[in-house]
């Protein structure tokens, strides 16, 4: 019995504070952030997101809740409860949230919600996608100038069509710059761990290598950081994913193709706390910075200004339209292999 | 286990001891990292047992766990291990799939049955064949299993990003037919007045887990197969000598034991997804073995042990809500739970035995 009333207690308790969320809803945020499998601190995708939330953070000194997805089913439960609970706006980002954030933004219409890396249409939802395949061209190009070998080569995560995005968009920038250049792929694996390996992202990078690779692209979350460290071990030049990742082997880390999800969620949290949120596909490419090569003090030394030339062309081309890289989302097909 | 301790002792008292005290060494780790570890249990407990929110989601994990457990403790009853509970539950997913994409269903209740039916075919049929290395070609079971785990996961990835891929870019099944939809716990118990929480996942199959339960019991305590089946495993020679074939045992006994691990499926795949999404087993094929461990393979013993592991998976999840507790330290303390409560079993078993063994003799 004393259990039944303490129980019955706290529910009251919870109930009250969740009122009390909910009464400060329209202007002012209490944001929360929903991190994909994978860990917080992936040094990649969710920590870029997390790196948003922080600056967010500090800018504003308002605090933001965290939940990081141990499994596919608490999706649905995790975006309901922070709608439940009166957070505004709920950001999550990874393109497996989108049926569960469908399902959640029909229940809470009052509620903001945020996905990014992928489209749910619906009246309360910002879908925030990147042009990774013109980032990823970018890199491409720089690999190929870059390489002393003839040969290039990529390491993915997760075997899936984004993925393939990025791919396919450093291979077309690899063979732009060099029409003969021989090109290696490898995906880490086909379920939700290809994203946190590194040991088989390190031996995948070592076959590439023995296979005549003078530089790799990782597009594969925290399995990029075994990419990164075989190349480092092997002095070929490596680049780097989502997060500037130049920082982690300097001397060897070509660049890395940013992605800024720091951004996108800074943007979300921001945008509900001043009034200006706005539902509908936000589509960041080269033009809007929303993809990019990192230039900074570690990877100074590697870019000539041959190479430097020709990534500011390429990315003058992309811009105008004269330069059209193909997005492999869009047909499932890649022209070159 | 002949040591002449009361029953009572050996199911309750040392299993409970053990969780004590695996909640004191969980309440330090809670402490080090500098939160209130009394409000880390509390709110446990109540995330996992508070009506509506807590209650559902424990109960949908719970199902899944007796269904794994009870595949894992039939095998063990043949003393082999079925590691591949992961593997028959997820291929028994894409059986659900299939036959819930393949019709316009007229009712859940056919749809129940098929999905069952389906789940329990495609789960065994997962664990023929390495049932059958292991009685022909001495592949050692346990091996082949967890081997079989990696190729089930393979062809599910295979499958969503292509033949049963319902767009583009999400690696996913479509949706079934909402007249194939399981009612829930919400709708089955709204009917005689409780309201349930409606978003929970609990639906149908957790009665149908119980009557598995109830099912196994039958089937190695009061069956002749059941019998064959014990004695198989307490020395194969001996019933080889009575005239049991090995070959025949190892096959039923594994085909029984990935059907049990397939019908999880129908539970996650047709009553919580309602569409096969990659990952849809979420490791409750190696929780199954935690849970027949910790249940000493016993179906009572395993409803309450998934019902702890339900519980604990649930609780965990509002750790990290509640107290924004990283996931990997609520992992810590489940992994604590799960070895004292299993694997360091011995720690409370010998002095409770000893105590026992001293007031008996006093007794006497």
């Amino acid at each position: 019995m004393k259990l039944l009333t303490t129980l019955m207690g706290a529910a009251a308790l919870v109930g009250a504070s969740s009122m009390a969320f909910a009464g400060s809803h329209g202007g002012g945020a209490t944001p929360a952030l929903i991190f994909d499998l994978g860990g917080k601190f992936d040094k990649s995708f969710n920590e870029s997101s997390y790196n948003g939330a922080e600056r967010f953070r500090e800018e504003t000194g308002i605090e933001y809740r965290e939940f990081e997805l141990q499994s596919d089913a608490q999706r649905e439960q995790a975006l309901r409860r922070f709608a439940q609970q009166g957070n505004n706006p709920v950001v999550v980002a990874g393109f497996s949230n989108a049926t569960a954030m469908g399902i959640v933004a029909a229940e809470f219409p009052d509620t903001d919600f945020v996905i990014i890396d992928m489209v749910v249409d619906a009246p309360n939802v910002r879908s925030v996608v990147f042009a990774e395949h013109e980032g990823s061209y970018l890199v491409g190009l720089l690999a190929a100038m870059a390489s002393e070998t003839d040969t290039v080569s990529f390491v993915g995560g997760m075997d899936i069509p984004l993925i393939r995005k990025f791919e396919c968009g450093y291979f077309q920038g690899a063979r732009a710059a060099n029409p003969d250049i021989n090109l290696i792929g490898n995906m880490t694996g086909t379920d939700g761990s290809a994203w946190n390996n590194p040991v088989k992202g390190g031996e995948l990078t070592m076959a590439q290598i023995e296979a005549g690779s003078g530089a790799v692209f990782a597009a594969a979350g925290g399995t990029g950081r075994g990419v990164l460290q075989a190349a480092a071990d092997a002095g070929i030049y490596a680049i780097g994913v989502d997060s500037n990742q130049n920082y982690m082997h300097p001397g060897t880390m070509l660049t890395s193709m940013m992605k800024r999800v720091d951004v996108a969620v800074y943007n979300a949290f921001n945008d509900v706390n001043n009034g200006e949120f706005t539902t509908g596909i936000i589509a960041m490419g080269l033009a809007e910075d929303g993809v990019g090569w990192a230039d900074d003090e570690f990877n100074a030394d590697l870019i000539t200004d041959e190479m430097r030339a020709a990534v500011d062309a390429a990315r003058a081309g992309i811009i105008a339209g004269d330069i059209v890289v193909h997005d492999y989302m869009s047909d499932g097909s890649c022209p070159v292999n | 286990m002949n040591t002449g301790i009361p029953k009572w002792v050996d199911v309750i008292l040392i299993p409970l001891l053990s969780l004590i005290l695996a909640f004191v060494v969980s309440g330090l780790v809670v402490l080090s990292i500098g939160k209130d570890p009394i409000q880390a249990i509390k709110l446990m407990v109540y995330g996992a047992f508070r009506l509506n929110d807590g209650i559902g989601p424990t109960l949908y994990y719970t199902t899944s766990f007796i269904f794994t457990g009870l595949a894992v403790a039939v095998a063990f009853h043949a003393k082999l291990f079925n590691i591949g509970g992961e593997g028959q539950a997820a291929i028994a997913g894409v059986g659900v799939t299939l036959v819930m994409l393949a019709f316009d269903w007229p009712h859940w209740t056919i749809a129940l049955l098929v999905g069952t039916l389906a789940a329990a075919a495609f789960g065994a049929a997962w664990a023929a064949v390495p049932a059958y290395l292991q009685v022909k070609r001495g592949s050692h079971i346990v091996i082949t299993t967890i081997m079989f785990n990696l190729i089930a996961g393979s062809v599910i990835a295979y499958l969503l990003v292509g033949p049963l891929q319902a767009n583009g870019s999400l690696p996913e099944s479509s949706r079934f037919p909402s007249a194939a939809a399981l009612p829930t716990l919400h709708d089955i118990l709204g009917v005689v007045g409780i309201n349930f929480d409606r978003f929970s996942d609990a639906n149908i199959t957790f009665f149908m887990a119980l009557l598995a339960a109830v099912g196994v019991w039958l089937l190695i305590w009061k069956s002749r197969l059941g019998y064959e089946i014990r004695m198989f495993g307490e020395s194969d020679k001996a019933a080889v000598y009575a005239g049991i074939s090995p070959v025949k045992i190892t096959m039923i006994v594994m085909l029984i034991s990935g059907a049990l691990a397939g019908l999880m499926a129908v539970n996650t795949v047709q009553g919580q997804a309602e569409r096969l999404v990659l990952g849809a087993v979420e490791g409750a094929g190696f929780i199954g073995i935690a849970v027949a461990l910790m249940g000493r393979n016993h179906p009572v013993g395993i409803v309450l042990a998934a019902f702890l592991f339900g519980a604990l998976t649930q609780g965990g999840v509002e750790l990290q809500f509640e107290m924004q507790i990283p996931a990997q330290m609520v992992i810590v303390i489940q992994a604590l739970i799960i070895m004292f409560t299993g694997s360091l079993e011995n720690l409370v078993r010998m002095p409770v035995e000893r105590l026992f063994t001293r007031m008996k003799k006093r007794a006497a």
